[in-house]
């Protein structure tokens, strides 16, 4: 028992120099996540800062001068041009140098004296549909704030509902707040799982796994020695990440950190064991790094990071419930912004448990069975 | 013998000996082959930026005629799956329980202030997922609109309606800009990704020093490393491209000539990426690593694919000019929706075609250090 223990702790040892020694393979654990971490945590974001327009104006009125006058004042539309010819809107859509383009017609203020429907044309451009929803979107709440005062300062004023929205633990919505904390499991997945799947196939390509398997190692103390050292390495990184949320973003951590080093703990297990699992079944490095990727791609795409879980096709959602991400965005989420305990998080702690045991354990049997 | 043909049966042999290295190991038909059909079938049917249903925790403390009809509103719609909660405390841990996404509130004085002209209700969303949150925000308008419609005395609307056209994509159908974008991540992965890999595996293995004693040039080794990924990495563009037609039923309105060309190019950009990274760092393990951050990460997070370069802040846009994907997109949107706008072709392609040129002659540069 006491042998197997430092055997282990031999191992552990030695993965730690064969990862940490070489200063350039220190810094590609570490400098890609931190870089990703600062330019994501910035660019994910579906929310436009500022959306470029023209305006084909017609009607050059007072009431067309005072929406055109509440759209630029609400520092998100930025007006590029004033066009005199219908012909110029196809091309400054075409070229992309105005997203959307307004048309007023030029009896709008006549039409709106009377008290009649006013139609007003906007053309978006679609070549990113989502953008021109987003910036459509922006355009109505514009235009029914004009509406309303308009109803108002000219007695036409009816009944109305207001809705006031307050959002939970992030009240200005703000798209970094869901990212950064997500990017936690994002990244130390890619890094560990692809470490991982390296770390055995290294040795099989170099010819050194022959030489480990001569020595007394039992094969599941190469796998636990294996399996820790890239799990402290995965710590380490989200614990980076961790802090650049706190630190840079300032994105207050409600939640308990036993809690969250937990929850990360089993999720690295679970990366850890499907990293193993991969490299218990390749021959080259090559192979492995293949293979991992092809396990990461969809593991990221369908976690919810991008687009919500939710809206995907429920036969891929019921696929995914092998993917460990899934879980770990949730319960990181939940832990760093809800402050979400124990109890709440047992429907992400229970299947990450099951995939890092049924990982681990299928990892080691293959490891033995490609000993014998 | 000639020398150009001399040169050419060089670069013809050594084609040949890649090309099965290709076909002969699994994983880079994988990459080759599964990896485009894969990307295909994640993107095009896994990732929807809709939520289709929200449910919600309903609250009425109005309990009158009024607020009865208005949920009935919200029961009406097809986003909304509502759920009665008695009370704050019991909706909130509805909300932490993740068994509702949130709250919405009708206020004890609802039907008063109804009746007074302006009432108020409350919607609370969880902003843990801050997109998701800002959709149903949007979602909620619906119901209400509808429910005050029916009101005697309501304004229905408001006196100025907008009319909205979304240009190159009239349906709103995300697959228009997704297909544009999966190509340029499937040239990416296979050109940077892949190439990297294989190259740095040579250096690792010494076999590429083994070359320089043949009369094999640096820059005839160059061309015949490009070539089967070219090869491998145009099927890749096929498959995407009859996907987008056959299966997604994308438009081309722009010339399909141009669209193959400007594959072609990012295409090249993407080979020498993956080659000068191979050729510098000459580790698996590293260049993979690096590949996968200079390049797939970029194409996907900062090419303005999923997330629009117009909602960067300024100092992450500035970043973007450096990511070839950047043009890429652009590129491939435009031909693809918008057609032949020639300000907008000339001037990504000419940007590509130098980056292509540049990261050429910087690999066959780095090559040729390696002899000395």
């Amino acid at each position: 028992m006491r042998s197997s223990l430092l055997r282990i702790l031999a191992l552990i040892q030695k993965e730690f120099l064969a990862v940490l020694k070489d200063p350039r393979s220190r810094f590609i654990i570490f400098l890609p996540p931190i870089i990703q971490c600062l330019i994501f945590g910035y660019a994910a974001s579906f929310d436009l800062n500022s959306v470029a327009y023209a305006v084909f104006d017609q009607d050059h009125s007072a009431a067309s001068t005072a929406l055109l006058a509440r759209l630029d004042g609400s520092g998100i539309f930025q007006r590029e041009a004033t066009l005199s010819r219908a012909e110029d809107i196809a091309v400054w859509i075409d070229s992309g140098r105005a997203l959307m383009v307004i048309q007023i017609d030029q009896d709008f203020e006549r039409h709106l004296l009377a008290g009649d429907a006013t139609p007003l044309e906007v053309i978006a451009d679609g070549r990113n549909s989502n953008t021109a929803g987003t910036a459509l979107g922006y355009f109505s709440h514009v235009v029914a704030d004009f509406n309303s005062d308009w109803q108002s300062t000219h007695g036409q004023a009816g009944q109305s509902v207001q809705i006031l929205t307050r959002s939970w633990y992030n009240p200005n919505l703000d798209s970094s707040w869901s990212m950064v904390p997500s990017l936690i499991g994002t990244l130390t997945m890619m890094g560990t799982m692809m470490l991982t799947a390296l770390s055995v196939a290294r040795e099989r390509e170099q010819g050194t796994f022959d030489q480990l398997l001569v020595t007394p190692f039992r094969p599941f103390e190469i796998m636990i020695g294996k399996a820790i050292p890239n799990l402290v390495i995965g710590l380490a990184q989200a614990t980076t990440i961790l802090l650049i949320a706190q630190f840079w973003f300032r994105i207050p951590f409600i939640g308990s950190f036993v809690v969250l080093y937990a929850g990360l703990t089993l999720f690295l297990m679970a990366a850890v064991g499907l990293g193993l699992f991969v490299s218990s079944i390749v021959k080259t490095m090559q192979q492995a790094m293949l293979f991992a990727f092809l396990l990461i791609l969809p593991f990221a795409m369908l976690s919810g990071l991008t687009t919500p879980f939710s809206s995907m096709p429920s036969i891929l959602q019921s696929a995914m419930v092998i993917n460990p991400l899934r879980y770990s965005l949730d319960l990181t989420k939940r832990v760093y912004l809800e402050g979400a305990g124990f109890t709440n998080l047992i429907a992400d702690f229970l299947p990450l448990l099951v995939i890092g045991v049924v990982t681990l354990s299928g990892a080691a049997w293959l490891f033995r069975r490609r000993l014998t | 013998m000639p020398e150009w043909l001399a040169k050419w049966r060089r670069i013809w042999a050594l084609t040949r000996k890649e090309t099965r290295q290709i076909v002969r190991d699994p994983s880079s038909i994988a990459i080759g082959g599964v990896v485009p059909v894969m990307m295909i079938l994640l993107f095009g049917y896994g990732m929807s930026l809709d939520v289709t249903q929200v449910s919600v925790a309903v609250i009425d403390q109005d309990r009158s005629a009024d607020s009865a009809a208005l949920i009935g509103a919200f029961r009406l719609s097809p986003y909304f799956k509502l759920q009665s909660a008695r009370s704050m405390a019991q909706a909130t841990n509805l909300v932490l329980d993740r068994k509702v996404d949130g709250i919405l509130q009708i206020p004890s004085d609802f039907s008063r202030r109804w009746h007074d002209g302006a009432a108020v209700i409350q919607i609370m969303v969880d902003g843990t997922d801050a997109n998701e949150a800002r959709i149903m925000q949007g979602y909620a308008e619906g119901p209400v609109a509808l429910w005050s419609a029916a009101q005697p005395g309501a304004v229905s609307g408001g006196p100025v309606i907008v009319t909205s056209r979304m240009w190159f994509n009239e349906a709103n159908d995300s697959h228009y800009f997704i297909v544009p974008g999966l190509i340029v991540l499937v040239m990416t992965i296979i050109g940077a990704f892949l190439t990297a890999m294989v190259v740095a595996r040579e250096w690792e293995r010494g076999t590429l020093e083994a070359l320089f004693v043949t009369p094999m040039r640096a820059g005839e080794l160059l061309v015949s490393k490009i070539i089967p990924y070219f090869v491998l990495g145009m099927f890749g563009f096929v498959l995407c491209l009859l996907a987008g037609q056959f299966l997604f039923h994308v438009p081309l309105r722009g010339s399909l000539w141009l669209l193959c060309l400007a594959s072609m190019i990012y295409l090249v950009v993407a080979l020498g990426v993956g080659l000068l990274v191979s050729t510098w760092v000459k580790s698996q393990f590293l260049a993979s690593q690096l590949a996968m951050t200079l390049t797939l990460m970029p194409a996907m997070m900062l090419s303005g694919f999923i997330y629009d370069l117009r909602s960067m802040p300024t100092i992450i846009r500035g970043i973007t000019y450096a990511m070839p994907a950047r043009y890429a997109v652009a590129l491939l949107q435009t031909l693809y929706l918008a057609g032949n706008v020639g300000s907008v072709i000339w001037l990504n392609l000419g940007v590509l075609t130098a980056m292509a040129a540049m990261l050429m002659l910087a690999t066959r540069l780095a090559t040729r250090k390696q002899l000395s």
